[in-house]
C-alpha cells in the first residue's frame, strides 16, 4: 500500500468528511483555483464545487468571521490560514467571539481554524511562528498540533465533527517529510489524547509537533550511553492529557520539556507548574525546558538552524539530568 | 573581605569529574588571583587551574590524587585574618567508591552545628580557557537546602525514604548524582538490600553517564590473582580513559590494518632543503608534518577515510582535522591540528610543534583535542618496525607511522639504499572496505614518494 504524507493526510481527512457531511465547506486565500498554498485543497474545487470550496480576500479576520457566522447558522466550516503566522488578524473574531460564543449565549461555533505552522523551512520571523500559545491562553478554544499523518489525519476529522472551535496547527516541515501507511477505515484520532511515541525508563521528553522527531533521534543516540528516554507527543495542547503526563513523570523521575515555541510562557512552563503541583514527589531531578529563545524566528539559516531546538540539546540535557 | 571557595571547574563538555594532581600551594601560602593553584587531570585534559582571588590559601579540602565531581569546593581562599579551621559546610565528597568509606567518616565530624560565621563567596576557578558550563535557567546554584544531616536527595528519593522508613543520614557521602546526590537509583537499591548501608556506594562508576554503556556489556574479566609481592597504584584518570576509550573502540568498529612501504627520499631532502628556511621562522622541521600533509590530501580524494559512522547514517566531514598522538609520561594525548587541508607545510609543522608544546605543558584546552577527523600516530619513533594501531573513536582510520630506516631495496634491477618507512593504517571494515582503504593510503605513498624538492 502506498505511503501517505502528513500534508496527503490532511487532504484526505478534509475531502472524506466533505463527502460525508454536506454542511463542511472550506473558505481561504487561494484554496480554490490554486488548491491552497501548500496544496492542502488541491482537486477539491473540482470535486465539490465553489460553493463549497470558496477563494476568499486576503483578510483573515473576514474568513475566521464568515465561518462563525456560517457555523451559527449550521454549517462545519474549515479556514484555511495561508500561514499560521496571520492568524493574529483574526484574533479578536477567535479569542473574543467564537471562543466565548459558547459560555455567553450557548451557541457552540464548530469551526476549524487551520493553517502551517513551526520554522525549518528558512521562511523568516512572518512564515515560521509557532502561534499555539495564544489560544491555548484562550478558555473556550481547543488547540492541535499534530505530528504524524496518522494523527494529521485524524485529527483533522475530530477538529471538523467537534463542536466547538479547534485551532488546528499543522507543521509544514512534516508535509512531505513525514509519510505513513494509513488505514483505509474511518480513522478519528480523540483531541486531548497523548501518545507515547517510545516508551522509556529513565527520562520522559513532552513534546509535540516536529520536536517529537528531534527527541526521537535524541533517544535513538542516548540509548547507545543506556539512557532510555520515554517520549511523548501531546498532539492536543488544549484539552491536554494530563493523565498521560502525570503518569510518565510518575514513571520515570525526571523530564524534559521540549517545544520549538520561545521560552517565556510556552507550553513548557505551564507543564512544569502542573508537574510540580501534582507530581512533586515523584522528581527526582529538576524540570528541565529546552525550547528557541525568546527572539523572533530568524531568516538567516544558520542563525535558523541556531535558534531551533537541536537532537545535540536534548541529547546534553538528558545527560546532565540523567547523572543528577 | 568575604573567603573565596575555588572550585573543581569543568574542563569540557562532557566532564563530570576531575583529579587534583598536583597543589601548586600549601595552606596559609600567599596567592595572587591568576597565580596557578593546583594541577588537574580530567577525562580529555590536564591543565593548572589559577586561583580566582587574591588572599592566602585558608584550607585545602581535597588532597592530591583525589577525584572529586565538577562544581566541588577544592579550597578556600581568604584574606588572611579569620582562622583557617573554619571549615565549610560540605565535606567534599569523593566519586571514587575506595573514598567512601573514608568521606563516611569525615561527614558527621564535618557537619556539626556550628556553621561558617560568613558564608564563603562562591566564585568558578577561573580556568585557562572558558570551559563550557552547562546551562543553569532551571538549576539551582548554592542555595538548595539539604536533606537530614546535609544529605542531598530529592522530592522522589525523600518519598521512597519515607514510605520505607528509611533514615537518609544512613545514605549520607554515599549518593551517586551530581555532588554526591541521593539518587532515585541509590535509595531503592539500599531499599532493595534491605537497608545495608555498604552496598549502595558499590553502584557508584555505574551511574557514570559520559562513557557510553554498550546495551550488552561483556562480562567482567575474571579477579586477578596472583601468588606473589604485588604494588596495587590506582589509575589515574587519564589512564582510565584510555582504557576505556580503547576496549570501547575496539568493541565498536571491525579493525583491519593495512601495510605500505613508502621510500622516503624525497621528504628527506626536502626536509633538508627547507629546514634552514624553516628555522629562520622559527619552526624545527621534523619529517612528521610531511606525513600529515599528505594523509590530508589523501583525506580530500578518500572522503569516507574522514568519516564517523552514527547509527546507520555516514557522516562525511568536510574539515579535515588531523589528530597527533603525543605520548607523555602519564598517558597518551591526541591534539588535534584543525583544517589542515588549508595549510602549507609550514602552517602544519607550526601547528604540530604548538600543539605537541603544550600537550607536554599540560596547556591545552578542551578545544585543542576535540573534533578530529582523522588520527596519525608514530609507534616508530622508539624504533618500532610498524604498529597496529586501534582507531581514535568515533574516527574511522588511523596511521601509524615506522622507524624510517635505510634499506636495501630493488629499484629498476639495481640494488639501492634509501630510507623506508612501513606506514600502516587502521580502518573500520563496516564502512570502509579493503580497496578503498589501500587506494588511500597508495595515493599517501604517491604523494610521499614524489614529493617536489
Amino acid at each position: 500500500m502506498a505511503l501517505t504524507t502528513y500534508v496527503e493526510a490532511i487532504r484526505q481527512g478534509i475531502w472524506e468528511e466533505m463527502e460525508k457531511d454536506e454542511r463542511v465547506f472550506v473558505l481561504g486565500e487561494d484554496v480554490g483555483i490554486y488548491g491552497g498554498a501548500f496544496k492542502v485543497t488541491a482537486g477539491m474545487l473540482e470535486k465539490f464545487g465553489e460553493w463549497r470550496i470558496i477563494d476568499t480576500p486576503i483578510s483573515e479576520s473576514a474568513i475566521v468571521g464568515a465561518a462563525i457566522g456560517a457555523a451559527l447558522m449550521g454549517m462545519r466550516p474549515i479556514a484555511e490560514m495561508q500561514f499560521a503566522d496571520f492568524i493574529s488578524c483574526a484574533f479578536d473574531q477567535i479569542t473574543n467571539f467564537a471562543a466565548k460564543c459558547r459560555y455567553r449565549w450557548g451557541a457552540g461555533v464548530p469551526i476549524v481554524v487551520r493553517g502551517p505552522s513551526g520554522g525549518g523551512v528558512h521562511g523568516g520571523p512572518f512564515h515560521s511562528q509557532n502561534p499555539e500559545m495564544y489560544f491555548v491562553h484562550t478558555p473556550g478554544l481547543k488547540v492541535v498540533c499534530p505530528s504524524t499523518a496518522y494523527d494529521a489525519k485524524g485529527l483533522i476529522k475530530a477538529a471538523i465533527r467537534d463542536p466547538d472551535p479547534v485551532i488546528y496547527f499543522e507543521h509544514k516541515f512534516l508535509y512531505r517529510r513525514v509519510k505513513e501507511e494509513l488505514p483505509t477505515d474511518d480513522l478519528v484520532v480523540p483531541i486531548g489524547k497523548a501518545s507515547i511515541r517510545r516508551p522509556g525508563t529513565d527520562i520522559s521528553v513532552l513534546t509535540y509537533g516536529a520536536m517529537v522527531y528531534n527527541a526521537l533521534d535524541a533517544a535513538k543516540e542516548l540509548e547507545r550511553e543506556g539512557i532510555d528516554l520515554e517520549v511523548v507527543d501531546l498532539r492536543s495542547l488544549l484539552p491536554f492529557d494530563k493523565e498521560t503526563i502525570l503518569e510518565s513523570v510518575k514513571k520515570t523521575n525526571k523530564v524534559i520539556l521540549l517545544h520549538e515555541d520561545t521560552r517565556i510562557g510556552g507550553f513548557a512552563g505551564e507543564l512544569a507548574a502542573i508537574i510540580s503541583d501534582e507530581a512533586f514527589e515523584y522528581l527526582d531531578g529538576p524540570i528541565r525546558r529546552i525550547t528557541a529563545p525568546d527572539t523572533p524566528v530568524p531568516y538567516s539559516p544558520p542563525l535558523e538552524e541556531f535558534f531551533l531546538p537541536k537532537v545535540s540539546d536534548i541529547v546534553n540535557v538528558a545527560r546532565e539530568l540523567y547523572a543528577y | 573581605m568575604a573567603d573565596t571557595k575555588v572550585i573543581m571547574p569543568q574542563m569540557g563538555e562532557s566532564i563530570f569529574e576531575g583529579t587534583i594532581t598536583k597543589w601548586l600551594k600549601k595552606k596559609g601560602d600567599k596567592i595572587q588571583r591568576d597565580e596557578p593553584l593546583f594541577e588537574i587531570s580530567t577525562d580529555k585534559i590536564d591543565s593548572e587551574i589559577p586561583s580566582p582571588a587574591s588572599g592566602v590559601v585558608q584550607d585545602i579540602l581535597v588532597k592530591e590524587g583525589q577525584t572529586v565531581q565538577i562544581n566541588t569546593v577544592v579550597a578556600v581562599i581568604g584574606d588572611g585574618t579569620s582562622t583557617p579551621a573554619e571549615a565549610p559546610k560540605e565535606a567534599p565528597k569523593e566519586t571514587r567508591k575506595e573514598a567512601a568509606k573514608e568521606t563516611a567518616k569525615e561527614a558527621p565530624k564535618a557537619s556539626p552545628t556550628e556553621p561558617p560565621k560568613e558564608a564563603p563567596k562562591e566564585v568558578k576557578g577561573t580556568a585557562p580557557i572558558d570551559g563550557p558550563v552547562p546551562e543553569t535557567d532551571e538549576e539551582e546554584e548554592g542555595g538548595e537546602e539539604g536533606g537530614p544531616e546535609g544529605t542531598r536527595s530529592s522530592p522522589l528519593v525523600r518519598r521512597i525514604a519515607k514510605e520505607h522508613g528509611v533514615d537518609l543520614s544512613a545514605l549520607a557521602g554515599k549518593g551517586t548524582g551530581i555532588n554526591g546526590r541521593i539518587t532515585k537509583r541509590d535509595i531503592l537499591s539500599y531499599v532493595e538490600q534491605g537497608g545495608t548501608a555498604e552496598k549502595p556506594a558499590a553502584k557508584a562508576p555505574a551511574a557514570r553517564p559520559a562513557a557510553p554503556v554498550p546495551a550488552a556489556a561483556p562480562p567482567p574479566p575474571p579477579a586477578m590473582k596472583f601468588a606473589g609481592e604485588v604494588e596495587r597504584v590506582p589509575m589515574t584518570q587519564m589512564r582510565k580513559s584510555i582504557a576505556e576509550h580503547m576496549v570501547m573502540s575496539r568493541r565498536t568498529s571491525a579493525h583491519v590494518t593495512t601495510f605500505f612501504e613508502v621510500d622516503c627520499s624525497r621528504i628527506m631532502k626536502a626536509r633538508e632543503n627547507s629546514r634552514a628556511e624553516f628555522e629562520r621562522s622559527g619552526v624545527k622541521l621534523t619529517v612528521t608534518p610531511f606525513f600529515v600533509q599528505a594523509a590530508a590530501n589523501a583525506l580530500k580524494k578518500f572522503p569516507i577515510v574522514n568519516s564517523s559512522v552514527d547509527g546507520d547514517t555516514i557522516v562525511y566531514k568536510r574539515p579535515v582535522n588531523i589528530g597527533i598522538a603525543v605520548s607523555l609520561e602519564t598517558g597518551l594525548i591526541v591534539p588535534v591540528v584543525k583544517n589542515v587541508d588549508q595549510k602549507n607545510l609550514l602552517g602544519i609543522a607550526n601547528a604540530i610543534n604548538d600543539v605537541g608544546e603544550r600537550a607536554r605543558n599540560k596547556k591545552l584546552t578542551p578545544d585543542d583535542v576535540k573534533d578530529g577527523t582523522f588520527t596519525i600516530t608514530n609507534p616508530g619513533q622508539y624504533g618500532a618496525l610498524i604498529g597496529t594501531p586501534i582507531i581514535n573513536q568515533p574516527q574511522v582510520a588511523i596511521m601509524g607511522m615506522g622507524a624510517i630506516k635505510k634499506r636495501a631495496v630493488v629499484i629498476d634491477d639495481a640494488i639501492a639504499i634509501r630510507p623506508m618507512i612501513i606506514l600502516s593504517l587502521s580502518f573500520d571494515h563496516r564502512v570502509i572496505d579493503g580497496a578503498v582503504a589501500d587506494q588511500f593510503m597508495a595515493e599517501v605513498q604517491k604523494q610521499l614518494e614524489n614529493w617536489p624538492v
